[in-house]
């Protein structure tokens, strides 16, 4: 199509990309003050602040502190346990959910459904939760923050829509040689659904790294402290300075090193995130895209 | 049942009628026999859902209840009706967190719905991919950042020495003030900036993960609509206002459905990192309130009965302005 462009045109795709570009800076820029703030010296985050730009008196005091602060070490720790076994357990519950909700001549299956689309609508609520956890005897343990969560009913339904999709004929010349529904599912379904798979590991897993309202409600015991409860102390609710192994750093601006050691913290908790973003990025927006398609 | 009437189940799940042949005993067993290994599979699932999500619906009877903390859970406490219920709607807290809900979901429907839209549609306007492809993958960044981060940086993106304190002490100089006369603000103590920061913190974390919707909705029209209106002499102006916004006007329905139909909901996460008692007047919602009561108080029946009052409202609320939707326009949830 040849089409001219008139002066608003050229007027409309200027201020268009100015905004864009604005948009970008104002996106990155908290992040990179952090970063940049986190590896310079108190002096210059005392003198400079939110206008620091460039790193200036490069210094990983902050990172030190930070990694020898046993309570950031055991909420990696904590955090990890829970990435892996909560996601794993999500995993198996939404495979094997969407599997039999998939099976178009599944006696029962539309009372299946009903059973989890109820759930997308009514809920329980925060205290009858919280009093099963209790009841349950999961309280203070990790386990209290992996269970209640075991599966979404969301996920669950986005990958049995996918798995709708697969043509019948390559499960159906499994079940012709004799295979049962475990082996179609892990030697046939499985390999044949990666793109969607990663989608959920994924979403799953960053939910898992990110979440912390579970963990502030049903874990009182420390040592148990997932990452971003110990962030939360750090970063909002005050941890105090001498929580840190400060040694010789102690006789300087003490204010400025806390503000340099909160900033470290943040580094440390969400560079993983990150990390994977460029490769989850595009992962994520293909699953939304196939959650959207259904409806 | 055919293939299409249960890809609808998803939303219309109360109100499908399926087709049954009379099915004998012997066809239940032989259905039993086929599924014995998918059924196995949904064991798990099954129990899940019976413990996680249908318990804890049991659960709310404690609204009804005089339960409290120490009894045993599912043990009969007292019955005491719509006690909590007439105690909450009666005291004067009510108001203010019905009317705090209220008043911040307006804040989110007036800048926080609109910002992902007008975002998709700029984005839209945007012929050099990579450049589109770029500003997309970064406007997503934050929404994968956890919320505590968030909320930290909020914090000092605005503390007295953030920047926008600092941004505010070199406009004050360059208007050729002291810098010592400069006074900076410390919102978060101040009720008036509450709901903006929340908002607008929002709104900088969400707004291009809401814009995939759009984006995606904004493929799908027709391209030869373009190229007629093109034909036809439209410029881009009369092409957005008359292809682009009507093609995703649907989805736009849907959404905002859902947005008024949550007037009254609340979440509470993200607020009871962002609140304080000092800005309580303001922040303190039905969410919060539900929080603190139960959790904080331990007042568990007065906490069921909030939740549960104001998940029968926002139900409600749904379904009323889905029939005002599906009355004016085609457009409609189920």
């Amino acid at each position: 199509m040849i089409y001219k462009r008139t002066i608003g045109d050229w007027i409309f795709d200027t201020l268009n990309y100015i905004f864009m570009v604005f948009l970008m800076l104002i996106t990155l820029y908290p992040f990179w003050n952090i970063f940049v703030s986190s590896i310079s010296s108190p002096a210059a985050i005392s003198a400079k602040g939110a206008m620091l730009v460039w790193p200036e008196g490069t210094n990983l005091d902050s990172y030190v502190l930070v990694f020898k602060n046993p309570m950031i070490l055991t909420g990696y720790r904590n955090t990890l346990f829970l990435v892996v076994v909560g996601t794993s357990i999500n995993m198996l519950m939404t495979v094997f959910g969407a599997y039999a909700l998939s099976r178009k001549w599944l006696m029962g299956r539309k009372y299946m459904m009903l059973l989890i689309t109820i759930t997308m609508f009514f809920g329980g609520g925060l205290i009858p939760s919280y009093l099963l956890v209790r009841k349950l005897g999961l309280y203070d343990t990790l386990w209290a923050v992996i269970l209640p969560g075991a599966v979404s009913s969301w996920n669950i339904i986005m990958m049995r829509t996918y798995f709708l999709g697969i043509p019948d004929s390559l499960e159906e010349s499994a079940l012709i040689d004799g295979a049962n529904d475990f082996q179609i599912l892990f030697k046939i379904t499985i390999p044949v659904s990666v793109p969607i798979m990663a989608v959920m590991v994924l979403f799953y897993a960053v939910g898992h790294w990110n979440a912390w309202f579970g963990a502030s409600i049903y874990i009182r015991n420390q040592d148990l402290f997932p990452l971003q409860l110990v962030l939360r102390r750090i970063l909002l609710t005050g941890a105090k300075l001498h929580e840190f192994d400060l040694g010789y750093l102690g006789g300087a601006d003490r204010q400025m090193i806390f503000k340099g050691l909160k900033y470290a913290t943040v580094v440390v908790a969400t560079v993983p995130i990150l990390m994977v973003y460029p490769f989850i990025q595009k992962y994520f927006v293909k699953g939304i895209m196939i959650g959207s398609l259904k409806g | 049942m055919d293939q299409s009437s249960a890809e609808n189940q998803t939303l219309h799940t109360a109100s499908t009628i399926s087709y049954k042949k009379k099915f004998t005993f012997k066809e239940f067993k032989k259905g039993l026999y086929k599924g014995k290994y998918v059924y196995l599979m949904f064991l798990p699932v099954f129990v899940y859902y019976v413990i996680f999500c249908y318990l804890p619906m049991y659960g709310i009877v404690i609204a009804f209840q005089d339960f409290r903390p120490g009894m045993d859970f599912f043990e009969n406490a007292k019955w005491v009706g719509f006690m909590h219920f007439r105690n909450f709607l009666s005291s004067p807290i009510a108001l203010k967190v019905i009317k705090n809900t209220i008043m911040l979901n307006l804040w989110e429907l007036a800048f926080g719905f609109p910002a992902p839209i007008i975002l998709a549609l700029l984005l839209n306007e945007i012929r050099v991919s990579w450049f589109k492809r770029t500003v997309q993958t970064i406007s997503y960044l934050p929404h994968f950042v956890a919320l505590v981060v968030i909320i930290g940086i909020v914090k000092d993106v605005v503390s007295t020495e953030g920047l926008i304190n600092t941004l505010r002490l070199y406009i004050h100089q360059w208007m050729g003030n002291d810098p010592s006369t400069f006074k900076p603000i410390v919102f978060l103590n101040q009720p008036q900036y509450f709901r903006p920061i929340y908002v607008f913190s929002g709104i900088w974390q969400g707004v291009g993960w809401g814009s995939i919707l759009y984006i995606a909705n904004l493929a799908s029209i027709d391209p030869t609509l373009y190229e007629a209106a093109e034909i036809d002499g439209a410029g881009r102006f009369r092409k957005m206002f008359n292809i682009t916004i009507p093609g995703i006007m649907p989805t736009i329905t849907i959404m905002l459905i859902f947005a008024i139909g949550g007037l009254l909901s609340s979440g509470f996460e993200k607020l009871i990192l962002l609140y304080q008692p000092l800005t309580y007047e303001v922040a303190d919602t039905i969410g919060t309130y539900m929080y603190r009561v139960g959790l904080e108080e331990a007042k568990y029946s007065l906490s069921a009965a909030v939740s549960l009052f104001s998940t029968v409202i926002n139900f409600g609320l749904l379904v009323g302005v889905n029939k005002l939707a599906a009355k004016v326009s085609e457009n409609s949830l189920w």
